[in-house]
């Protein structure tokens, strides 16, 4: 009936790294983690509306501990910037992180003391996703986009505190 | 409601007023800052006035222009009677080196934060205030944003996990 | 065997997921019984009252859309409405209509949001589901306006941005035919729901002089019994025409919040249909050379306006001198822009009275000596948008 009938029998030739990234991609699982405006986009963005279980993507993690892909939705502040790091180091391997809206990526209209000028400053960043704040569609678009670049990973990639760099 | 206050500045706090004016329908008594907390209390204890809460304090910062001669800082305490449905505005003029000013907490439990604030952003000092801390800005940070010799896009980027070993810019 | 009673300390956030936003607050539990509690804020600190002193009064404003992002008409319109104080501007007849109604289509969407949240915190997690249903088409009249989902900056200094679009009407009607279908379903599963009230009623209670004692406002004010709402008491952009009820509750808890918020969105919807069914016709924008943003159609084919427009986008205006407070009504309570002028075209201080901060205040009394769970309805019931307590 199904295709679990057919696999037992089957063969799939494939190499460890798609199997592994296949899998990876349709399992991502963000931490449940707002800062300011974009957050609510985001809430928007796994509202039925727009339903990013679409794409496997809609269990919130509350605990970075179980989650692999960290939306940094909105403006760091300077008081909040260790938090964020702290958050990221806590999560375990392999992580991505998708920087959401212009206050994260570029610190956006607040150039200012209170404001980090960019997330990319404390934690290796993906996916920057631009806008004020972005519309769920283009979120969407940031993790299908991240999604593609995933593909393209290794499990020989060495991946380091400040990115990951091909061996 | 206007004649009431102006009557009750002229009966019980003559001395303690310095001006009074109007902008725009605002109406606000400026009092010498020794003399504030006494108004306050006056002020909340005043059965006809009905002058329950208080609403908002803020603070203004003169420096580099004419006003600057009458002291530095500005401390506005926004206050509203309910049942009279009036607003009005007490302001308090501090010099700039030693910023001073009696606390109201123990009139107004609400007051409690907002002098937190004004002392966080302009670092003016409530006396007897009960704990008076940060609020706002991260704890590394030194100074007083709000203050106008306190540059706007200045960072301080000062987090103890990178102090000696600053991130590389990845390529 | 020691018999000592020891309390243990526990932190709550800065992430956490039913906090609504950065807050963090430090318990000081004995048992399940909150011994003190003490909020920490500024993990969003801003810096947005000192940059709005670094921008032209135009540029300030869309700084003021990023404080309460639940509510940005209510942020424009108090800034606008203080700006047009300080340069003494009437604004035309149908300007104040559209405000009106877009001040309460405001207030809708940050109720909804209110209401989702704060169930889905008690445990019920579908009406997070069902109230962004219902938001999402007011951020489609958003968008439809300002031409961005969120922060709008649709109310300007001295009008709006563009005429108000052509299906505006139609569009508003099918929302508060919408709300008021959804609000039927909202209390069926709420109202009498067992497990809701017993996790809202006679918690987080704080009487009448309390709430004036601690600066409240709002909902939280209203709640204690209180009737006190600006739009009645000082009405600004014409609330004096329109005809609606100050809802008030009786004993001062989170459930008694509860029904007046519900009460609030029917009567907004009230208010709504009011301003459009009066909505007069006319310009969108005050006539105001200099001070005033010419409108856009005009920039591009009259020369004067291009001047004027160029003139205002490069140096500004220069304001008179004084300070100028301007409160209004806002979902949170009472929102107030204090500007203070010094005579050039930026101002010198721009304070924001936060409501959301001042209600947060009251935190520790409403939940000291109550238990733990507590917290997160007393959090929740309050109203808060992190980006408004910490700017």
């Amino acid at each position: 009936m199904g295709i679990e009938e057919k696999i037992p029998d089957s063969i799939i030739l494939t190499s460890l790294d798609k199997m592994v990234n296949w899998a990876r991609k349709r399992s991502m699982w963000p931490l449940g983690f707002g800062l300011a405006c974009c957050a609510i986009e985001m809430i928007s963005t796994f509202s039925p509306h727009f339903d990013l279980a679409r794409y496997g993507m809609e269990v919130m993690r509350p605990s970075p501990r179980q989650a692999d892909l960290m939306i940094v939705a909105g403006r760091v502040s300077m008081k909040m910037a260790p938090v964020v790091k702290t958050l990221y180091e806590q999560m375990p391997n392999p992580k991505w992180v998708i920087s959401m809206g212009a206050c994260a990526s570029c610190g956006g209209v607040f150039n200012n003391y209170a404001i980090l000028q960019g997330v990319d400053r404390i934690i290796p960043v993906d996916i920057f996703v631009p806008g004020c704040p972005p519309r769920p569609e283009q979120l969407m678009d940031g993790i299908l986009k991240l999604q593609e670049k995933l593909e393209k990973e290794s499990l020989k990639d060495e991946r380091t505190e400040w990115g990951r760099k091909t061996v | 409601m206007e004649s009431k206050l102006r009557e009750f500045f002229n009966t019980n706090f003559k001395d303690s007023l310095v001006k009074e004016e109007t902008f725009r329908g605002d109406l606000s008594f400026f009092v010498k800052a020794e003399d504030l907390y006494a108004v306050c209390e006056a002020l909340l204890d005043s059965h006809e006035l009905q002058v329950k809460l208080l609403a908002d304090i803020t603070s203004v910062d003169w420096l580099h222009t004419d006003e600057e001669k009458d002291g530095r800082f500005e401390v506005v305490y926004n206050l509203y009677s309910i049942p009279n449905q009036f607003r009005f505005f007490i302001k308090v003029r501090l010099s700039g080196d030693d910023p001073k000013v009696k606390t109201v907490t123990d009139l107004w439990a609400g007051a409690n934060w907002m002098e937190r604030e004004v002392w966080d952003l302009m670092g003016i000092e409530f006396v007897g205030h009960p704990n008076l801390t940060k609020i706002l800005t991260a704890d590394e940070l030194d100074g007083h944003p709000l203050r106008k010799d306190f540059p706007l896009t200045w960072e301080q980027p000062k987090f103890t996990w990178n102090q000696n070993d600053p991130p590389e810019v990845i390529k | 065997m020691s018999t000592e009673s020891k309390t243990i300390t526990l932190n709550m956030g800065p992430q956490h997921p039913s906090t609504h936003g950065v807050l963090r607050v430090i318990l000081e539990l004995d048992g399940e019984t909150v011994v003190k509690a003490e909020p920490v804020l500024g993990y969003l600190h801003t810096g947005i009252e000192k940059t709005m002193e670094s921008k032209l009064y135009y540029k300030a404003l869309p700084c003021t859309d990023r404080m309460d992002y639940l509510a940005p008409m209510s942020n424009n319109l108090g800034y606008s409405l203080a700006v047009e104080k300080l340069m003494d501007i009437e604004v035309p007849e149908k300007v104040k209509w559209a405000r009106v109604c877009l001040a309460e289509l405001t207030r809708v969407n940050s109720h909804l949001v209110w209401l989702g949240t704060h169930a889905l915190d008690i445990g019920a997690m579908s009406m997070l589901l069902y109230t962004f249903r219902d938001r999402e088409s007011i951020i489609d009249v958003y968008e439809a306006c300002g031409g961005q989902r969120m922060m709008t900056s649709y109310i300007r200094i001295g009008g709006l941005a563009h005429d108000l679009p052509v299906d505006f009407d139609k569009r508003v009607r099918n929302i508060i035919k919408q709300v008021e279908n959804g609000l039927e379903d909202y209390e069926t599963l709420l109202t009498n729901n067992e497990i809701f009230i017993n996790r809202t009623k006679d918690v987080a209670v704080i009487s009448a002089e309390d709430a004036i004692n601690w600066s409240l406002t709002g909902p939280m004010l209203r709640g204690s019994g209180i009737k006190h709402d600006l739009r009645k008491a000082n009405p600004y952009t014409g609330y004096e025409n329109f005809d609606f009820e100050v809802c008030v509750g009786k004993k001062g808890d989170a459930y008694d919040r509860y029904v007046l918020r519900v009460e609030e969105i029917r009567q907004s919807l009230r208010i709504m249909k009011q301003a459009l069914d009066g909505m007069p016709e006319g310009p969108y924008l005050a006539h105001v050379p200099g001070v005033v943003l010419p409108p856009k159609e005009d920039v591009l084919y009259k020369m004067e306006s291009m001047i004027f427009h160029f003139k205002i986008i490069t140096e500004g205006f220069k304001s008179p001198k004084g300070a100028v407070y301007q409160a209004l009504e806002s979902p949170k309570g009472e929102i107030g822009f204090y500007i203070n002028s010094d005579g050039t075209n930026k101002p010198n201080r721009v304070r924001v009275r936060p409501p959301s901060m001042i209600n947060l205040g009251s935190l520790p009394k409403l939940v000291e000596g109550r238990m733990f769970s507590d917290v997160i309805t007393a959090i929740g019931s309050i109203d808060i948008v992190l980006g408004e307590v910490d700017r």
